[in-house]
């Protein structure tokens, strides 16, 4: 029972910075119809510049507000410089621009810092949490913490603000949103900056656990099945299958084995989109966030 | 218009300094001899070198890089090898079997080397062996597994200088014997160093009647061990081994900590560099393991014949890269045999002729241990290699068990 318990709490862990991932995933897919495959290495970005920042003396409030801002200015900047030149090809052509800026990030990545993982100081020295007989670190809680705030932010900043109010009328309607006098490039230019916030605060809060020049690769994947999951167009639709794929893995691993986790998340994917291939909370042809 | 001309500009710049960047990583060659103003009189000796440079393994390939680098340097500036400098063509695996087996093929065939050093973990190292036996090239291995060089007939090429998990196992048994722990769990990585490591261990544990009542996998590449952990916990073993390297095997003690174990927790060599300990932090404390005797080369008794050169090393590599590692003893050794090898091997030594002379190495006081090679033994090390040792405030202490 208590293990079962623990496995539960690690999968919650886990499934938080998935979806986290997935998110920024869903953000920028909405609104310019894009699967961004930048997202892992914003991830990779927050992590990398977290401990870069923390190496300069910066307290922790400050460290985590400046990392959000590089992230989602580089975000913002490089829809700039590669997605807006390029506006008029195809989302095909568009993925594989992201999947080349994701090379160049990580090529430049690993320019700077080198390949050793490195790991960020814990935000807190407190020993671990018992729950029902399972336990979490600290740690874990920032990182569930980070996966709630981020949604309730989302949340308030879509609903309750005329840019959120502009945002969402150009995920419904691109061209009526345009004749409002809504910019639809300043949007995509602005959903990118908020994937890219959205990743870095994922990376600033698995820091403490591991950072390194490669690990976007393995979180973006893990981000996509969340958010195909989820129907790649729902926000709580990408919540819950980040944290349904947490705990698969961890039950995958606790039953099965650890070399087959992946393998396991990717035949849930497959079986949802043989069965459902507009994900678990997709619905079929429309768009929200 | 201008804007997105701009742009492309910017994103090319980007995309071309990246490029370029990797290829420096990518292959790393040092020829000392020309940056000198007179030129060697005698024809420079071409050595390769295959470690884990990038990649999983970073840990280890790191500071091996540095100590062949360090030991090349320093035996050019000396003159080199009875007046021959040393050519040096190092090249980064990325931690792949693939890519290993790529670079041992153009260390033969486009750099025409006498002898080649590498790589830095077993999967890598196994992948260049069928080419070295092959192409009958010479190959000085870093890595732990025994497969490396065994069985001895069909390893005539190759060496090693690690030392074999089978002393590292038989090392921890004695370990668990002088404590009475009879029923273990093991933890390994899935790789040929978990595997290769869970093998020996079961053959000693079998001869002392250890129970091994848990066994668990994990990925190199998985930060989170805790389910495993919760597994072994419920077969209440008396302690539990860990068969990695960092950074799973750091996560593995991190993970401990997470689930409050109090069960002692015995790690294997693979954990003999300060990365284990940066990463695991607190986590650390209490992980008792077997490893050379660098680490603790300063509390070893004045007596011990290995003490001058350990010190020479660890004093010279502190002062240039910083906290020692026992993989760059392994990496250090590797090549101080090539070079003790090629000293005895004349003036035109032929591949053949480093190997005889590797394989008759005897008495070498190396950072590894006491080298003495024989046809049927191309490690050639003894259990008295391995020390166990303790974490103590984030610090290697010498156990004396």
């Amino acid at each position: 029972m208590s293990g079962l318990m623990q496995y539960i709490l690690t999968g919650l862990s886990q499934g938080g910075l998935y979806a986290l991932v997935g998110l920024g995933f869903v953000l920028i897919y909405n609104v310019t119809g894009i699967i961004n495959f930048v997202q892992g290495e914003f991830v990779m970005l927050g992590a990398m510049l977290a401990i870069a920042y923390q190496h300069l003396g910066l307290p922790l409030p400050l460290v985590i507000l400046f990392t959000v801002l590089t992230v989602a200015l580089i975000g913002g900047g490089l829809e700039i410089v590669s997605i807006r030149p390029a506006k008029n090809a195809t989302p095909l052509t568009l993925i594989i621009i992201t999947i080349g800026l994701s090379m160049v990030l990580r090529g430049v990545a690993l320019v700077v810092w080198g390949t050793d993982p490195v790991v960020m100081q814990p935000f807190s020295n407190a020993g671990p949490v018992k729950i029902l007989g399972g336990s979490l670190m600290p740690q874990e809680f920032y990182i569930l913490g980070a996966t709630v705030l981020v949604v309730c932010l989302l949340y308030v900043f879509l609903d309750h603000t005329v840019m959120g109010k502009a945002f969402r009328a150009c995920v419904i309607n691109k061209l009526g949103a345009s004749l409002m006098g809504i910019d639809p490039r300043r949007m995509s230019t602005l959903a990118f900056a908020l994937g890219a916030g959205i990743g870095a605060i994922g990376g600033v809060v698995f820091a403490p656990t591991l950072a390194s020049y490669d690990m976007g690769v393995a979180l973006g994947v893990k981000g996509f099945i969340a958010a195909v999951l989820g129907g790649l167009t729902s926000v709580p639709g990408v919540i819950l299958s980040g944290f349904i794929v947490g705990i698969g893995e961890s039950f995958g691993t606790a039953f099965v084995s650890s070399g087959y986790k992946d393998g396991i998340t990717l035949l849930v994917l497959l079986l949802v989109l043989l069965f459902r291939p507009q994900g678990l909370f997709g619905i079929y042809g429309s768009k929200r966030v | 218009m201008k804007k997105r001309i701009i742009g492309f500009l910017l994103v090319a710049l980007i995309t071309g300094s990246v490029l370029s960047g990797c290829s420096n990583s990518a292959s790393n060659t040092s020829n000392s001899a020309s940056n000198t103003s007179k030129p060697a009189e005698k024809a420079d000796f071409v050595i390769g070198a295959v470690f884990d440079i990038t990649g999983n393994s970073s840990s280890l390939g790191i500071p091996e890089r540095d100590s062949v680098q360090m030991l090349v340097d320093d035996t050019n500036a000396k003159g080199g090898i009875n007046g021959h400098r040393i050519k040096l063509v190092m090249l980064d695996n990325k931690s792949t079997e693939s890519e290993s087996a790529l670079a041992i093929k153009r260390l033969i065939e486009q750099d025409k080397v006498l002898a080649i050093i590498g790589a830095s973990s077993s999967g890598p190292s196994m992948a260049m062996v069928p080419i070295a036996q092959e192409q009958k090239v010479p190959l000085v291995s870093a890595a732990a597994s025994i497969k490396i060089i065994e069985p001895a007939a069909d390893r005539k090429w190759v060496f090693k200088t690690a030392q074999n998990d089978a002393l590292v196992a038989s090392r921890v048994v004695k370990y668990l014997k002088s404590k009475n722990f009879n029923n273990v769990a093991f933890m390994l990585v899935n790789s040929t160093f978990g595997e290769s490591g869970l093998a020996e261990f079961k053959k000693v544990a079998d001869q002392e009647k250890i129970n091994i009542v848990s066994t668990q996998k994990f990925e190199a590449s998985d930060t989170n061990m805790t389910a495993q952990l919760t597994k072994i916990k419920d077969s209440k073993p008396d302690a539990i081994i860990v068969w990695a390297t960092p950074p799973s095997a750091s996560n593995v003690a991190k993970g401990f900590k997470q689930l409050g174990l109090t069960i002692p927790q015995i790690q294997s060599h693979g954990i003999g560099n300060k990365t284990f300990i940066d990463q695991a932090g607190d986590s650390s404390n209490g992980v008792v393991f077997p490893i050379g005797k660098l680490l603790v080369a300063e509390g070893l008794p004045e007596s011990d014949s290995q003490k001058s050169v350990l010190t020479q090393y660890a004093k010279d590599y502190e002062a240039k890269y910083g906290p020692r590692s026992t993989f760059g003893g392994h990496g250090y050794d590797a090549m101080n045999m090539v070079i003790a090898a090629l000293k005895k091997a004349g003036d035109n030594p032929s591949r053949e002729l480093v190997r005889d002379q590797l394989e008759q190495l005897k008495d070498f006081k190396g950072i590894s241990g006491v080298f003495n090679m024989s046809a049927s033994d191309h490690n050639g090390l003894k259990e008295d290699a391995l020390v166990m040792v303790k974490i103590v405030d984030n610090k290697w202490t010498y156990l004396k068990d």
